[in-house]
């Protein structure tokens, strides 16, 4: 009883929290802070779907970003000028996650056979694949419009006002990200715990001892892949409607590797870190963007690195740190945990 | 008395290596079916070939009055046999408790969806796995190590946590490969008391063991492999004095 009131105060301080965050954020730093919220919430949900494929199941994809392109194309297709269509969010969304679940079990039928390295290369050249389809498939029909992308894509919420006030579209758009976000966090929480969860950790500790305990492993692989991409593909389409633009630029490896660190650092396999992962690489390099500039001002009075090229210096030192001073993630399961206390036992008796 | 598996002329080689040369043999259901031979004598790969983990290069299998279809492992756990390996391979992550209910995936039919929308099906479903898995641990003796980590646990406790987990498909052949292997005197007595408890309870085992003490009080019957051939099958008491089996375990050359 005391256990069950505790969880629903818990449960109650998380909501306020969530809601009243926009405007601490929004009224305290503006809203290019507000941006990044959103962008944040997308990579949680985004972070999240890769973290069923690679934390989980233990494959490694390297592809991914190419289920957030499916995502964010169909709803630039179905909701824009380019073909005339305007359909509604609540259509293309799902849709969305059904195309990408779909292109998650295509391409990771071919793959079912390969582990490790040779599974990330593959998948790496898939997620290329899909690019390039979406940088030429312009000729002979236009269908996604090439490298120049599609724009004026509909957005997803309009400024509004209420009770008087001017209430800036973000702010919409922030609890349509955390909604979409909570349910795509209670999926995964409830998938970890089921028959099907069990069977993806199992196939990623042992796939032999895992066929030979009944799991059909290909089905559950692809069922892997299926839920990872269709995350994918639902923040593809908010991304779409979020940025009113999307091109084939967006979808490059780097947001490949850049999701999956965010699953590695935050604490692969356990849904807090994921989501904290997604969070700091988000808005980490965004702040060394902005201090970069001052910084060096301020102790050399002249800025001698540009500000870009400083952001990811700073973001791969920070990234060095954290893997030697916590290798297991910033937030790691208790699996995981035991897994590296166990091979650093193991590494001082032998 | 019925025959539950029936292996005909299993043939399997690697390259040159011919690990199985037309191995036949007959498990009646029921038993305790002791498979020995010197270390290399094909044991662990008739046991693959068996549980669909190498395909066969010739031969056939009925099992259960059926041809045993083993193009993959998880058609022949559905089809009713259980193994556990040589080298144990538990989920090492996992907790012990965790591993049975891996066991119970077969068993049961949750779906993704209902696992989302956590329907009372699947709640019912997935507090049955739960206790089945609980009454397995106790039923291997190991209640109190539910939520160890398995790979903490002894070499003893993984040795029954794999024959829990294997229980968990509800076999009607329990397949186990050197299960006393590294095993103290007292450990090898407990392991002996438990595969008679489930060979009781209804379930027939075929065990591959190195200690041939225990296979001969244990066993009903007993083959030995010796190069990839069966050179014999009987009871233990026969087997024993087998001019052959004596040779082959003492490297002595036989001679007719
Ligand atoms: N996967 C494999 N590849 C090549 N040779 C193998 C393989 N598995 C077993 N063998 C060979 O088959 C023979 C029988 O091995 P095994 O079945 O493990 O023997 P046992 O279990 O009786 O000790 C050995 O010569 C072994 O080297
Ligand atoms: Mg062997």
């Amino acid at each position: 009883m005391y256990a069950q009131k505790k969880k629903i105060a818990g449960v109650a301080l998380i909501g306020v929290a969530l809601a009243i965050l926009p405007f601490v954020i929004g009224m305290g730093f503006g809203n290019a802070w507000m941006r990044m919220l959103d962008f944040a919430l997308l990579y949680i949900m985004l972070a999240l779907g890769l973290n069923i494929v690679v934390g989980f199941a233990g494959l490694l994809d390297l592809g991914y970003i190419a289920f957030y392109a499916v995502g964010a194309y169909i709803y630039a297709l179905l909701a824009s000028p380019h073909f005339g269509l305007h359909w509604p969010l609540w259509a293309i969304l799902p849709l969305g996650a059904l195309v990408a679940g779909m292109f998650g079990m295509l391409l990771g039928a071919p793959t079912l056979r390969l582990r490790g390295d040779y599974l990330a290369i593959v998948t790496l050249g898939f997620g290329e694949i899909i690019r390039i389809f979406l940088n030429n498939l312009n000729a002979p029909i236009n269908i996604t419009n090439g490298p120049k992308g599609i724009a004026g894509i509909d957005p997803l919420a309009k400024n509004i006002e209420i009770f008087g006030y001017a209430l800036h579209s973000l702010y919409l758009i922030y609890y349509l990200f955390v909604a979409l976000a909570l349910l795509i966090v209670v999926v995964t929480m409830r998938l970890e715990k089921s028959r099907l969860g069990r069977a993806w950790v199992a196939i990623r500790e042992d796939e032999i001892a895992a066929k030979a305990c009944g799991i059909n492993t290909r089905n559950v692989k692809l069922l892997a892949f299926a839920m990872g991409a269709s995350f994918g593909g639902v923040a593809g389409g908010l991304f779409a409607g979020f940025q009113q633009f999307v091109s084939p630029e967006s979808f490059g490896l780097f947001e490949s590797i850049m999701v999956l660190c965010m699953v590695v650092l935050g604490g692969m396999g356990n849904i807090p870190g994921v989501i904290l992962g997604a969070v700091v690489l988000t808005v980490l390099p965004e702040l060394f963007r902005q201090w970069a500039g001052p910084m060096q001002m301020a102790l050399f009075g002249q800025t001698y690195i540009d500000p870009e090229s400083m952001r990811l210096l700073l973001f791969g030192i920070a990234l060095i740190l954290v893997m030697r001073f916590r290798p297991m993630g910033l937030l790691p399961s208790s699996r995981r945990k035991a897994e590296f206390e166990h091979a650093a036992e193991e590494g001082v008796t032998s | 008395m019925t025959v539950l598996l029936q292996a005909d002329n299993i043939a399997k080689h690697f390259g040159g290596i011919r690990a199985l040369k037309d191995v036949s043999l007959t498990i009646n259901a029921g038993e305790i079916y002791g498979l020995i031979g010197p270390n290399g004598a094909g044991k662990t790969t008739f046991f693959n070939v068996i549980t669909g983990l190498y395909q066969r290069d010739g031969g056939d299998i009925v099992f259960a009055g059926q041809p045993l279809h083993v193009e993959s492992p998880h058609e022949v756990t559905q089809a009713g046999i259980a193994r556990t390996f040589q080298n144990i391979r538990l989920f090492a992550e996992m907790s012990a408790l965790e591993n049975v209910m891996v066991g119970r995936h077969l068993r049961s039919k949750g779906s993704v969806i209902g696992a989302m929308l956590r329907t009372p099906a699947v709640r019912a479903e997935e507090a049955a796995i739960k206790t089945k898995a609980l009454e397995l641990l106790a039923y291997v003796g190991i209640a109190g190590k539910a939520e160890v980590r398995a790979a903490s646990l002894s070499y003893g406790d993984q040795r029954r946590l794999e024959i829990a987990r294997a229980l968990a498909t509800e076999p009607k052949l329990l397949a186990l490969d050197e299960p006393a292997a590294g095993m103290n005197a007292t450990e090898t007595a407990g392991l002996r008391a438990l595969i008679e408890k489930v060979r009781a309870d209804g379930t027939t085992v075929l065990l591959i063991e190195h200690d041939v003490k225990l296979i001969m009080g244990l066993c009903d019957r007993v083959a030995v492999l010796d190069y990839g051939e069966k050179i014999a099958e009987d009871v233990p008491a026969v087997v024993q004095k087998d001019p052959r089996v004596v040779s082959a375990y003492l490297g002595v050359p036989y001679e007719q």
